[in-house]
């Protein structure tokens, strides 16, 4: 990419921070080694390897042992729900989830409720916020997963999940999964003993590591079945040589992530509300996705009887990228579930683009943007006219 | 003291060039190749050249090509996907006795879940016989998957001989290649397997990724769900910089191939003349007519592996027991105790060096020397 590139589309993948790369090739170089191999150079990488899970269970308040590495959000959702579906379907067959989850949960449910298990999805308000009288009223004896992401990778919006994990834990024995990718390193994901939730999943390529690398982490133990199986790796939870390069870097990114985040998170609300003003003076014309009780990184909003696409080519002219509401559905022609969900106005459904934020985007960026966009607004006026 | 890696059948260090074309595309191609923006399209075109260049290798087209986390995602996926996708039709699966734990643990997941599995055993020399397939194989048979190459001693499958029976069965192929990839040539459509696993790893690329080869038309299901990636057959953000780094290693390898075999050849010779001018006793596992280049699994009677090993690291060769897979316990290796039986004395005293970039035949001759010394001490 070229180095002026105007990169705004941090929510769908972030570039690798410079010393989180440093990282990654140092560890390559020096300690390749198969970490479950018992000759020195093995046991110097599983130390690395122990030191990095330690270093992620510190930031969730977990133990390192309850760290397990993946490759990726995708898998670790998988694993949660498909794990945790095998391991309990002799306690129940009932599954909680929301609208607006990532595909790699509403695919993965949808395996289950096709192989019989009985799936709720909740419904979520204008704000992408889902009701908790209505996941009290869900939640049964023979639930055995309820699984909330944390923030919505589309819109921002961010689920009340310690409210959440309240009503799941005192109504019944199900597992509470949080797919945290989109809040991780942005703002605190923590377990909280009975308060909070069993299971969150983490990305690495979200947060400026590297892509394919990810974990699932356990509040305690818990039943719970591996879902790739051999050689009994990550304590027999995930089989497949140990990527330790990858989770050292992960582990790195975390930290940097987690001690910039009171500064990060200023910058991005400031952004957040510069935008949403600016966003407001196209009137009508515009429709703000997002709430300001959702993510500061991630705004989104629509542009009324316009196709995302062609805003994003003409952003794309003046090298700032974004994109449609997720790269995952990007592709597609149809409406993204997420916005269905929202119940937004038909002429506002095709139009939607959305700003996320990293830790390389800059004040400079925000204003080119609005510059930029506002020329393209006028143009496209004149254009209709 | 020089550490000496022997173990490069466990994993392997990164081919320099790998760790540039990764860090390079780490800084320029970050963007999701999913978007449709700019940034998602140069990703994707990287991605796409990275797949051509592993199809190549294996005589397949890309679109054959799925991109996994590593050589035990691709074994479960061709294993889990093809037994739900073809229940209807049989429940019967065949496999060895001396497969990884990727593979054997797959199957008795799925005997667990009502599948039959019949494990076939193999001579003395690790090779499974492919009457033995045909003798097992019913009308009930959906699955055949037996490795390309043994990671422990290296012994060879007859693959070839196997995919020419099975034309006339409509059970599907699977052959893990994960330790044959990149140090043997592979030709999918000669094999005539419908699927085959590989891993980076093991070929100085980078780790945590790998590939299942699926020929066009398999009928097989998912293992990861989510996002429509990989032609919506393995979900989940692609793995860019990583697939350009596999690729470059296994074009690197590829390359390097006759004089790679022809150095590690040599590297074994190296090893039995040390032995044997030493007067030591050994005898070398395997067989010899058909075998990996870069495995060489010896017996050393009168010695105890773990205490082996241990003066061995000590002395800086590292080495493996055979599959560093057992997450750091040493379990009698399972594909010793099909070849020799589980009395056999060799399965306490047999130890696996493996050869791959970095080493000359100084360092191999000096590690023969070391563990000369640490045999003689200890028998
Ligand atoms: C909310 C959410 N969950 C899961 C994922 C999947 O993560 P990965 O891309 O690491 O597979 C993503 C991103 O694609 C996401 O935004
Ligand atoms: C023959 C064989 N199959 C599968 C695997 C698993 O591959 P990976 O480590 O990439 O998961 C290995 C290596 O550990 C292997 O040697």
């Amino acid at each position: 990419m070229n180095s002026n590139t105007i990169y705004l589309d941090n929510s769908a993948t972030t570039k690798p921070l410079p010393e989180v790369m440093q990282t990654f090739l140092q560890v390559n170089e020096l300690y390749y080694a198969n970490p479950a191999s018992i000759h020195e150079a093995g046991v110097e990488a599983n130390a690395l390897l122990m030191r990095a899970r330690e270093q992620i269970a510190n930031i969730v308040r977990t133990e390192a042992k309850d760290v397990i590495f993946t490759a990726g959000g995708t898998e670790s959702n998988n694993f949660a729900i498909f794990g945790t579906a095998q391991a309990n379907v002799h306690k129940g067959k009932h599954i909680i989830t929301t609208k607006i989850e990532h595909p790699s949960v509403l695919e993965a449910v949808k395996i289950l409720a096709q192989q019989g298990f009985e799936v709720d999805y909740l419904s979520v308000n204008e704000a992408g916020v889902i009701s908790l009288d209505e996941l009290r009223s869900k939640v049964r004896k023979d639930t055995i997963l309820v699984s909330i992401m944390h923030v919505n990778n589309e819109m921002g919006a961010i689920q009340p999940i310690q409210d959440a994990a309240k009503i799941i834990h005192e109504q019944s024995r199900a597992i509470f999964h949080v797919d945290a990718v989109q809040s991780f390193g942005k703002i605190p994901v923590q377990f909280n003993d009975q308060n909070g939730p069993d299971l969150i999943t983490i990305s690495g390529h979200k947060i400026h590591a590297l892509k394919g690398s990810g974990a699932l982490i356990f509040r305690k133990k818990l039943t719970i079945a591996p879902y790739i199986v051999g050689g009994g790796q990550e304590f027999g939870l995930r089989s497949g040589t140990v990527a330790v390069p990858q989770a050292v870097a992960l582990a790195k990114a975390s930290r940097i992530a987690v001690e910039a985040m009171a500064e990060k998170t200023l910058q991005y609300e400031k952004w957040y509300k510069d935008l949403h003003l600016f966003l407001r003076n196209f009137g009508s014309n515009i429709h703000l996705l997002s709430s300001e009780a959702g993510a500061a990184h991630i705004i989104s909003f629509s542009v009324k009887e316009l196709k995302g696409e062609i805003l994003i080519n003409a952003l794309q002219k003046h090298g700032i990228i974004v994109s449609t509401s997720s790269a995952c559905s990007s592709k597609q022609t149809t409406t993204s579930h997420v916005v269905e969900a929202l119940n937004i106005a038909p002429s506002f459904k095709k139009g939607v683009l959305r700003l996320s934020f990293g830790a390389q985007t800059i004040d400079a960026h925000i204003e080119q943007f609005k510059t930029i966009f506002s020329d393209i607004m006028c143009d496209l006026k004149g254009e209709n006219k | 003291m020089t550490t000496i890696y022997l173990d490069h059948a466990a994993t392997t260090p990164m081919l320099k060039e790998v760790l540039v074309e990764m860090t390079a595309a780490m800084e320029t191609v970050y963007g999701n190749a999913s978007s449709i923006h700019t940034a998602g399209r140069e990703a994707r075109k990287a991605l796409d050249e990275a797949r051509a260049i592993l199809a190549k290798q294996l005589g397949a087209t890309a679109n054959d090509i799925i991109l996994t986390s590593g050589g035990t995602e691709a074994d479960n996926m061709a294993i889990f996907g093809v037994a739900y996708a073809r229940k209807h039709e049989g429940k019967h699966i065949i496999t060895t006795e001396i497969e990884h734990h990727a593979v054997l643990h797959a199957c008795e997941k799925l005997e667990r879940q009502g599948f039959k599995v019949t494990y076939l055993p193999v001579d003395e020399t690790g090779r499974v016989a492919v009457s033995a397939v045909e003798k097992a194989l019913t009308a009930d048979t959906i699955l055949v998957t037996v490795m390309y190459g043994n990671n422990e001693v290296g012994t060879l499958q007859p693959i070839e001989e196997i995919g020419e029976l099975l034309k006339h069965h409509p059970a599907t192929f699977h052959t893990d290649a994960v330790q044959a990839f990149g140090l043997e040539k592979i030709e999918v459509e000669k094999l005539q397997v419908d699927l085959l696993s590989a891993s980076s790893h093991k070929i100085g690329g980078p780790k945590g990724i790998g590939l299942l080869y699926a020929k066009a038309g398999t009928k097989m299901d998912s293992l990861i769900y989510g996002g429509s990636q990989e032609k919506k057959r393995r979900a989940g953000t692609e793995n860019i910089p990583a697939a350009v780094g596999f690729a470059k290693a296994a074009q690197l390898m590829a390359e390097a191939q006759p004089k790679t075999r022809k150095a590690y050849e040599q590297y074994k010779a190296i090893l039995i003349e040390e032995f044997t001018q030493a007067g030591i006793e050994f005898t070398v596992n395997g067989n010899e007519e058909h075998m990996l280049p870069h495995v060489f699994n010896v017996t050393l009677p009168g010695t105890d592996v773990e205490s082996f090993l241990v003066n061995l690291d000590m002395a800086g060769v590292f080495v493996s027991s055979g599959s560093a897979c057992t997450a750091g316990s040493i379990d009698p290796s399972h594909v010793l105790v099909a070849m020799y039986g589980k009395d056999s004395a060799a399965l306490r005293s047999s130890i696996r060096f493996s050869f791959g970039q970095g080493l000359n035949e100084e360092l191999v001759r000096d590690a023969g020397k070391r563990t000369v010394n640490i045999v003689k001490r200890l028998t």
